[in-house]
């Protein structure tokens, strides 16, 4: 039996096609997906995403222990609310999962994991705050929902639905978040718009749900999140990176600070060990057809594979990240391997699309 | 669901008319095209193919995933339809309207194994 969010009914009442995701009953759509990634380019739109857990870490060494137990290095975390984008490594260098991390003070931070991923991080978090001895707890906040709110009128929106949030977010930078009574207010967002995610108690997420779509958000499923955050270069865990495969790799390197080189964190010395392998870049595919994920693509330096692929409704075009030999570079042609068949594509940097502008 | 009683259906999803000349005009259902959401791809087989009864003949892509399309019956291909290639999205606009190909079935009779509207409504639960 999949686990609902509290936003179950409000979906099935809007008439969502509902999904498996990760053990989770998701709306995939309400209707037409391409029309809810326009919203979020255009206007606004907003996504369930209480499947996601958010944890909350509280105790003298907590900064310590974030700091070996990330790649990306909260030290760098001085403003109060400032969010980081960063991978937890195992001792392999593999991604056990990529997180977003909240500094409230030196001794709280908020920690926002994948769904598919969830048990596993707590159950690693906290086995390394037993073995390093670490005077911190970790809380799980399954009493939270979330919904991100995103599109270029994403705030205005937000503000207009709940009144008394524009005071409390308005100075917000981009990767920020500032606590609003119990609703937390942070700019950030998986889709290369401007927005919210709004972390709030369980009992408050219906009323707030129905009071964005009041205020004009339209409700997106899971289907838009994936073509939005693949037009914006972003990865999905579990098909860009997993436990086998090194941030390096990935096109993560910018998440992974080696700065202060008397840090040690869990994968650092595999990393420094093995080096960069491959790379990721983005394709466009030139030929009709659909890039889809583990599709084999041929280049001059050798063979790689597609990581993500799907059909982009802002070029109208089909896109992928790909996972390629070193050398290839960005304007190289290449070929996909689509049912027997060699496709050509071109090679791009990612992001494909970013605050409602094609950029690839 | 919108499964109109005078064509005929596969388990796999396409539907079948059965036209006067005996020829059969062949697409995939509403149910399929709701459940696959916004089409974005169609693949389709050459005129003068000759195919074989369940054989993987063409594809259609939503931006979710890809799907196989299967021949109805045995046969021969005749024509594709390049207006619905040329537009993917007619197949959500109007599954019935937006046809995929039209194939002269190799045995006249095979239509009659083929699923009436309410054997493909049970079929889909």
């Amino acid at each position: 039996m999949a686990q609902q969010t509290p936003l179950y009914a409000s979906h099935i009442a809007a008439g969502a096609r509902m999904v498996d995701f990760a053990g989770w009953d998701m709306p995939v759509n309400y209707g037409s997906q391409i029309e809810e990634h326009h919203a979020v380019r255009r206007e606004a739109g907003m996504f369930d995403v209480s499947h996601m857990l958010a944890l909350d870490l509280e105790g003298a060494d907590a900064k310590a222990f974030l700091r070996g137990l990330i790649a990306n290095d909260v030290a760098k975390l001085t403003e109060p609310g400032k969010a980081l984008y960063s991978c937890m490594l195992n001792e392999q260098g593999g991604v056990i999962d990529d997180l977003i991390v909240y500094f409230l003070t030196d001794t709280r931070y908020r920690i926002v994991v994948n769904a598919g991923t969830a048990d596993k991080d707590v159950a690693w978090m906290q086995q390394r705050l037993a073995a390093t001895g670490t005077k911190a707890t970790l809380a799980v906040r399954r009493d939270l929902a979330m919904i991100a709110v995103q599109g270029p009128n994403a705030r205005a929106k937000t503000w207009a639905a709940l009144p008394g949030a524009e005071a409390a977010s308005a100075n917000l930078k981009v990767f920020q978040a500032a606590e609003f009574g119990s609703i937390f207010i942070a700019r950030t967002g998986y889709t290369g718009e401007d927005g919210f995610e709004l972390t709030l108690p369980v009992d408050k997420a219906v009323a707030t749900w129905n009071a964005l779509v009041a205020a004009g958000v339209k409700p997106c499923g899971l289907g838009a999140r994936d073509t939005l955050r693949l037009e914006a270069g972003m990865a999905l865990y579990g098909n860009d990176m997993d436990d086998t495969v090194s941030p390096l790799d990935a096109g993560l390197a910018w998440t992974v600070d080696f700065k202060d080189e008397s840090r040690d964190f869990v994968g650092k010395a595999a990393l420094v060990a093995n080096g960069t392998g491959k790379q990721t870049l983005g394709l466009i595919l030139e030929d009709k057809g659909v890039l889809r994920s583990h599709q084999k693509v041929v280049t001059a330096q050798g063979e790689g594979e597609t990581t993500s692929g799907t059909f982009s409704p802002t070029l109208e075009k089909s896109i992928a990240l790909a996972r390629l030999p070193l050398g290839v570079a960005a304007g190289d042609a290449v070929e996909v391997e689509i049912r027997g068949k060699r496709l050509k594509a071109r090679v791009v940097k990612a992001p494909f699309a970013r605050n409602g502008k094609a950029l690839a | 669901m919108n499964t109109p009683a005078n064509l005929r259906y596969t388990a796999s999803h396409e539907w079948v008319r059965v036209e006067a000349d005996g020829t059969l005009t062949v697409g995939v259902t509403d149910h399929a095209q709701e459940a696959l959401g916004d089409v974005v791809f169609l693949e389709l087989p050459e005129a003068g193919r000759v195919v074989t009864k369940e054989e993987a003949i063409a594809v259609i892509e939503s931006v979710k995933a890809a799907s196989d399309i299967y021949a109805p019956v045995a046969g021969e291909i005749l024509e594709a339809n390049q207006a619905a290639v040329d537009a993917p999205e007619s197949v959500n606009a109007d599954a019935y309207a937006a046809w995929l190909f039209k194939i002269k079935p190799a045995n006249a009779a095979d239509v009659d194994g083929l699923l009436d509207a309410a054997g493909y409504e049970a079929a889909i639960g």
